[in-house]
């Protein structure tokens, strides 16, 4: 034994470490397989033997092996054996390793989970540690299943290290065994209030990713979200916060209201780039929710566009590409205040860095209009000839083609002129994109008639000179583009002016090495010019050129016939003897060319691409079923293709069934409309109204400007569309002109008539015409299309499973899965250190402690309890959110400031405002709370005389809630303080510092003397002397508002506190160190926090007489009562219960909990108020604080 | 984040973490896809990329590349202050960290990266909590390393 251990020992000695093993490898570049096959051997070897230090060792360097990509999952096993292991330095190599390369394929996982558990369970933290990092990688389902109830109890360890690890790992827990989201939510909530910032910051990592994904479910989080927001300083935890409210305004348009004032606070504020970042990104978000209908914010779209010009300017490229990827986001809804920096964004495109030219295009894609498309895509013609790389190139190519004809040529004022941008295109060697220039050429072509004339002769221009673009054939696929020449060539041959010289151009030899597709195109659009070209001759009665050309065609064709691509050689084929027929018939001189151009009567109407997919299914038809049974016969077979033939003929309406009775054709006349109109691919006789062409008889009429012969059309290779450029030019100065004389006539004469009147015209971009009136053909749809096309939704969404209602009552089932097994034992450690932390909590509501094994027996009556408690809580908070949203006044926000100011300003016009708001904010929720629930119709209207303690419409007078703290010279500083909901010793107080002198202020710290009571929280390490900066710098005039949290043990009597405000003004004299003293008053109101009860419940409470009671009278009132409600509701913050006349019972609840019940009644002049409440002194001096409030009415 | 690959100049992997489960053949493949993109672009170049339906985000570091790949809506900034603090904790820990550090101490490397984020998510902003955590872990590695003498294993002293 001794002798063995010895052996083991020396061993290891000779062993290789893993230092050796790397130092081995880079000494071994030339033979580095053969040698790490060597290493893999050995640590075979070592993996065999039972010192487990050796195959600790053997495995770190597996694990190393791994990341140079060699596979070792054959060591799985041995993973586990190290991870296993008793020392902490041997688990945590081996929990490396299984991280590394354990995935969900891996068999032995299994094996893991005791082992797992035992560690999780350790006493020594980081064994708990390293067990939860690594099963953060590997996690399988089954894992996830039998371990969510060990690491939800982990997430109520004592050591704040193991709680953020149990946090972010249940997020992955989620992913992989969805139904523990529910039973582990509260406890996940609940650390959103972890006295530890990492916890917290984690618990809002894991809920921001969950919101992320399926953000209706967390709605009714956002208030406490908002409060998190406004009082957190972590940068990394504000940009989670942020991000989570990006994805929840979209659903909640009144959030995004709230969101854009602490956004803009942020934006200005910050030095932190990536907050800055994140915020214009939400706000962009919310201004793009709010866009429809809401009173425009164009103060923070000029603020975002600002800051982004900011970014973009910059001369680092990471902001300069951010900058431009969030203007983008901003273009879609607010496509004017991007355009307006056209300049940056056209600079942006010289930029050396590819990926931002590639942003600055995307941009420049949304900021084209009719005026100033040509100037844009000039400038990228330009960037064309100048790009190096042919991605790039290629991609600009697209982007113009993109930005031209978006939206059905939208902003395309000349065609001529987009067809000589796509001739110049075709000058690109190397493209990948020859079939898209050669698809726009085509729709053009087809669907703008009046450009027919010159399409035709550019395309001419392109067959003539097929063999520059031809010869880079086996390079590019730029030679697509002969396809859509060779087919506008043929197929609007009647605008052809030297159509003998295509057609010789078609028949060149060279044709025949295109690709097979494009000559089967040549050889069928060869006859329809041949056609054209014989009717030409005949009418003019020149026979012997009609023979000629006959002849010509015979004689080049067969180079077709002899193709090797079957389509060509079969056109070809079909085609000559075709021609040699019409070549007997030319010899005996019988005219031909009506005939042949019968072939190719009839024009091509565009389809749009939707269009199959939108005729509706007609009501009782089943596509599904059978329309014939399936054939049991041969008979039925020799039948199917009889019918689709008789239906070929009529629609030549060619009846040949004269022993057809009229009745039965007049059946089949009505069932044949019926199946036409229903046939989008049915071409029908009489034009529908989108197609109807203004001129139809003649293509004569169609006004087609003349074109200038002082174009070079006729030298290819040319840029010819910086000609149009110039003459678009000249013709919008004509217009301008032409325009102005008009108005001068105009106002001469309406001099003559009327002196004063002057019409102010200004030349906006509808006022430029287009050079000639083209009628784009749209595409056709069937008549009955539907009108939405909905995409559906991706099935295989991996976070689809986890779109759980988390407002639901849990249900016994749900319970996560307890193992009970031998090693229950050590799985009591955790749990005996977890009740002290349970037992400070104050809300044991919440608290489910569902997974005790103990309580088992006990728990099923308890459990029906419970979720009695929580519906009820549930339908609390559902109303919460509402009410958050709804009132004016919400408790600790931000959004504050701007009402104070419109308030200050004192204007009449912003009260009205604020009352329409205030209106649309109600209707609002009413509407969403019909829509929500619709059975709890009396808590309803309850909750709606809630929400601004009227039932009437009276109008209200303004009201602030911020108080006057200081005053100097300098600066004025008002504050309000608001209960935390989500704490209950703690209250925030906003501050207002507003800058009245003509400096600067900054520096700005604020100290308050501490009481007992009452304490300033100050962040770690700071003594209770110090202050608390002031977040920001107030330039002249301005105010911002900053929050200060403070902490108290006992709510029940007002306080006040004595502190200091420091700061420094620096103008041109210099600067001064001033400081203004306060007192700073904490009323028992503000320890109210407004909660909306419904009458039974406040009846029950009235009932359950642990209340004490007293009461107060006030004389003297002459304000309505609604006035006086208001004025408790807003500055005492309750909320009306019930109002019966003159006699109103209110409610409010204090941040500790207390229950404040009062009866408000009217007499003639005087006010009587009788108070419940749960402590005696908190209602007296509450009363006594109204009373001051009603004193002052 | 779904992964950060480290890598040197010439293209060979340092350090990879997946938060994603992918198999060993696709890890392999999306490697050497994105050392292969990333090593291509120019030193001027903007350290953001689209690749597949990915961001990838990515700065060099003397020899190092630092690469990761994030969603869609994730914050590209923030992810490079990601990169640069563990960069800033490894600088720490090694003591003016280079690339030698990584490959000899590969584990290390992971043990700290492990401590700063967890299931691709922000574990610990605070530095000083971090190096503490790993420092502590050590001391415990150490402390069970001492009574491991060879000579006492078999019994000499």
């Amino acid at each position: 034994m001794a002798l063995k251990m010895v052996k083991g020992s020396i061993d290891r000695m000779f062993d290789k470490n893993l230092q050796d093993l790397v130092r081995g490898i880079r000494n071994h570049k030339e033979d580095e397989a053969k040698y790490i096959s060597q290493c893999i051997d050995e640590i075979k070897q070592e993996l065999k033997q039972d010192n487990i230090a050796v195959k600790a060792n053997a495995v770190c360097k597996l694990t190393y092996l791994q990341m140079l990509g060699y596979d070792i999952s054959w060591a799985a096993f041995n993973i586990i054996e190290v991870m296993s292991a008793s020392k902490f330095t041997f688990k945590r190599i081996g929990y490396l390793a299984a991280s590394q390369c354990f995935h969900e394929g891996t068999d032995v996982i299994m094996l893991t989970t005791n082992q797992i558990r035992k560690d999780l369970s350790s006493p020594n933290q980081y064994d708990t540690g390293v067990a939860l990092t690594g099963l953060s990688c590997f996690v399988t389902p089954d894992l996830a299943r039998d371990l969510a109830n060990d690491i939800m109890t982990l997430m109520s360890h004592t050591k704040p290290y193991i709680r953020k690890k149990a946090v972010l790992i249940m997020y992955k827990v989620f992913l992989k065994y969805p139904e523990s989201l529910r039973p582990a939510f509260p406890r996940l909530k609940e650390k959103l209030e972890d006295p530890d910032p990492g916890v917290q910051s984690a618990a809002v990592n894991v809920i921001c990713e969950l919101a992320r994904r399926n953000p209706k479910n967390y709605l009714s989080l956002a208030p406490l979200f908002f409060k998190l927001m406004t009082s957190s300083t972590n940068n990394w935890v504000l940009i989670k916060i942020i991000k989570l409210f990006g994805a929840l305004t979209p659903l909640e348009p009144r959030l995004g209201k709230k969101l854009i004032e602490p956004l803009t606070n942020l934006i200005h504020s910050t030095s932190a780039m990536s907050l800055l970042y994140e915020c214009v990104n939400t706000v962009i978000a919310v201004l793009i929710s709010l866009s429809s209908g809401m009173p425009n914010h164009s103060a923070s779209i000029q603020l975002c566009v600002q800051k982004l010009r900011i970014l973009i300017e910059d001369s680092d490229q990471n902001l300069k590409y951010l900058g431009l990827l969030a203007m983008s986001k901003i273009l879609k809804t607010h496509p004017k205040s991007v355009q307006s920096h056209k300049d940056l964004i056209l600079q942006c495109l010289d930029d050396k860095d590819e990926s931002i030219r590639l942003r600055a295009l995307d941009l420049l894609y949304g900021m084209v209009s009719k005026k100033n498309l040509m100037e844009i895509v000039k400038k990228l013609m330009i960037h064309v000839d100048k790009a190096e790389g042919t991605t790039y190139r290629d991609e600009l190519l697209t982007k113009i083609i993109d930005i031209c004809s978006q939206s059905n040529y939208q902003y395309i004022t000349n065609f001529e002129w987009y067809i000589s941008i796509l001739v110049e295109l075709t000058r690109l060697e190397g493209t990948r994109h020859g079939h898209l220039i050669a698809a726009q050429m085509l729709d053009v072509a087809i669907r703008v008639k009046a450009i027919r004339k010159f399409a035709v002769s550019q395309m001419a221009m392109l067959l003539d000179n097929a063999h520059l673009i031809a010869s880079n054939t086996q390079r590019n696929g730029i030679c697509e583009v002969l396809y859509a020449a060779a087919w506008i060539c043929g197929e609007f041959s009647e605008h052809l002016e030297e159509a003998n010289q295509t057609l010789e151009a078609m028949l060149r030899p060279k044709v025949t090495t295109l690709p097979g597709h494009i000559q089967a195109v040549y050889v069928q659009n060869m006859v329809k010019l041949y056609a054209s070209i014989l009717q030409q001759k005949e009418q003019a009665g020149e026979k012997e050129a009609a023979q000629e050309i006959t002849q010509l065609m015979i004689e080049r064709l067969p180079q077709f016939v002899q193709s090797a691509d079957l389509e060509v050689q079969e056109r070809a084929s079909c085609i000559l003897q075709l021609i040699k027929y019409i070549q007997k018939l030319q010899v005996k001189e019988v005219p031909v060319a009506e005939e042949v151009i019968a072939l190719f009567a009839g024009e091509l109407n565009p389809v749009a691409p939707k269009a199959q997919k939108k005729v509706p299914v007609p009501e009782g038809l089943d596509l599904d079923a059978w329309i014939n049974e399936p054939p049991s016969d041969s008979e039925s077979e020799d039948e199917k293709p009889k019918t689709i033939f008789h239906d070929e003929e009529q629609r030549h309406s060619k009846p040949r069934h004269p022993e057809m009775d009229e009745e039965e054709l007049a059946r089949r006349r009505e069932a044949r409309k019926q199946e036409q109109a229903n046939n989008p691919f049915y071409i029908k006789s009489s034009p529908s109204p989108q197609k109807r062409y203004q001129d139809t008889p003649g293509v004569e009429h169609i006004p087609v400007v003349q074109i200038d012969l002082s174009v070079p059309l006729k030298v290819p290779g040319m840029p010819m569309s910086d000609q149009y450029v110039k003459l678009e030019e000249e013709r919008r100065h004509k217009q301008k002109l032409e325009k102005d004389k008009k108005k001068k006539k105009q106002k001469k004469e309406k001099r003559g008539k009327h002196h004063r009147h002057n019409s102010l015209h200004t030349e906006s971009e509808e006022d430029i015409a287009p050079a000639h009136h083209v009628d784009i053909i749209t595409e056709e749809m069937p008549e009955n299309a539907l009108p939405s096309d909905e995409d559906d939704k991706d099935p295989n969404d991996p976070y689809k499973a986890l779109d759980i209602d988390l407002d639901k009552p849990l249900a016994d089932s749900e319970k996560l899965p307890v193992q009970r097994h031998r090693n229950a034992e050590a799985l009591k450690t955790p749990e005996s250190e977890v009740p002290p932390v349970e037992k400070k909590s104050k809300k044991p509501k919440k608290k489910e402690k569902k997974h005790k094994e103990k309580e088992k027996d006990k728990g099923k009556k308890k459990e029906k309890e419970k979720k009695v408690v929580e519906e009820e809580e549930e339908e609390k908070k559902e109303e919460d959110l509402d009410f958050w949203l709804s009132t004016a006044p919400p408790p600790g926000s931000a959004a504050q400031p701007q009402e104070e100011e419109e308030e200050d300003e004192g204007k009449k016009s912003s009260k009205h405002k604020k009352k329409k708001h205030k209106k649309e904010k109600e209707e609002k929720s009413k509407d969403k709370k019909k829509s929500k629930k619709k059975h709890h119709h009396s808590e309803e209207e309850m909750a709606e005389s809630v929400q601004n303690g009227t039932l009437d419409d009276e109008p209200l007078p303004p009201m602030s809630s911020y108080r006057l703290l200081a005053e100097n010279p300098y600066i004025k500083t008002t504050y309000d303080i608001q209960g935390n909901l989500q704490n209950d010793s703690q209250v925030t107080v906003s501050v207002i510092f507003e800058n009245k002198s003509t400096s600067f202020l900054k520096s700005m710290e604020l100290n308050v003397l501490d009481s007992l009571n009452t304490k300033m929280l100050r962040p770690e390490g700071s003594s209770v002397h110090d202050g608390i900066p002031v977040p920001f710098q107030l330039p002249p005039g301005i105010s911002n508002e900053a929050q200060f949290v403070f902490t108290l043990q006992s709510i029940v009597m007002a306080q006040k506190l004595k502190g200091t405000l420091s700061f420094i003004v620096k103008n041109d004299e210099g600067s001064t160190h001033e400081k203004l003293d306060f007192k700073l008053h904490f009323s028992c109101a503000s320890y109210l926090i407004t909660t909306p009860c419904y009458s039974d419940a406040f009846a029950k409470l009235l009932e359950s007489g642990d209340l004490h009671m007293s009461s107060i009278k006030v004389d003297g009132i002459s304000i309505s009562f609604q006035h006086l409600l208001a004025k408790i509701c807003f500055h005492h913050h309750f909320s009306v219960v019930e109002r019966v006349d003159s006699c109103a019972s209110m409610y409010s609840r204090s941040i500790q909990g207390h229950h404040v019940c009062l009866l408000v009644k009217k007499g003639e002049n005087s006010v009587s108020i009788d108070g419940k409440c749960s402590d005696p002194t908190l209602l007296s001096n509450l009363l006594d604080e109204m009373k001051e409030t009603l004193s002052k009415c | 984040m779904q992964f950060m690959l480290l890598f040197s100049r010439q293209g060979k992997l340092r350090l990879q973490k997946w938060y994603v489960p992918l198999s060993d053949k696709e890890k392999k493949k999306i490697t050497r896809e994105l050392v292969q993109t990333v090593l291509a672009r120019k030193p001027k170049m903007c350290s953001f990329l689209e690749w597949r339906d990915l961001k990838i985000v990515y700065k060099r570091y003397a020899s190092l590349y630092f690469c990761c790949a994030i969603e869609d809506q994730d914050n590209e900034l923030i992810t490079l202050e990601i990169i640069h603090r563990y960069v800033e904790l490894l600088d720490k820990y090694f003591g003016s960290v280079c690339e030698l550090d990584i490959i000899f101490n590969f584990e290390k490397a992971y043990f700290i990266l492990d401590e700063f984020l967890l299931g691709g998510e922000v574990q610990e902003t605070s530095k000083k909590n971090v190096l503490k955590a790993i420092e502590q872990a050590d001391l415990l590695q150490e402390e069970a390393k001492t009574p491991r003498s060879v000579l006492e294993e078999i019994g000499l002293t």
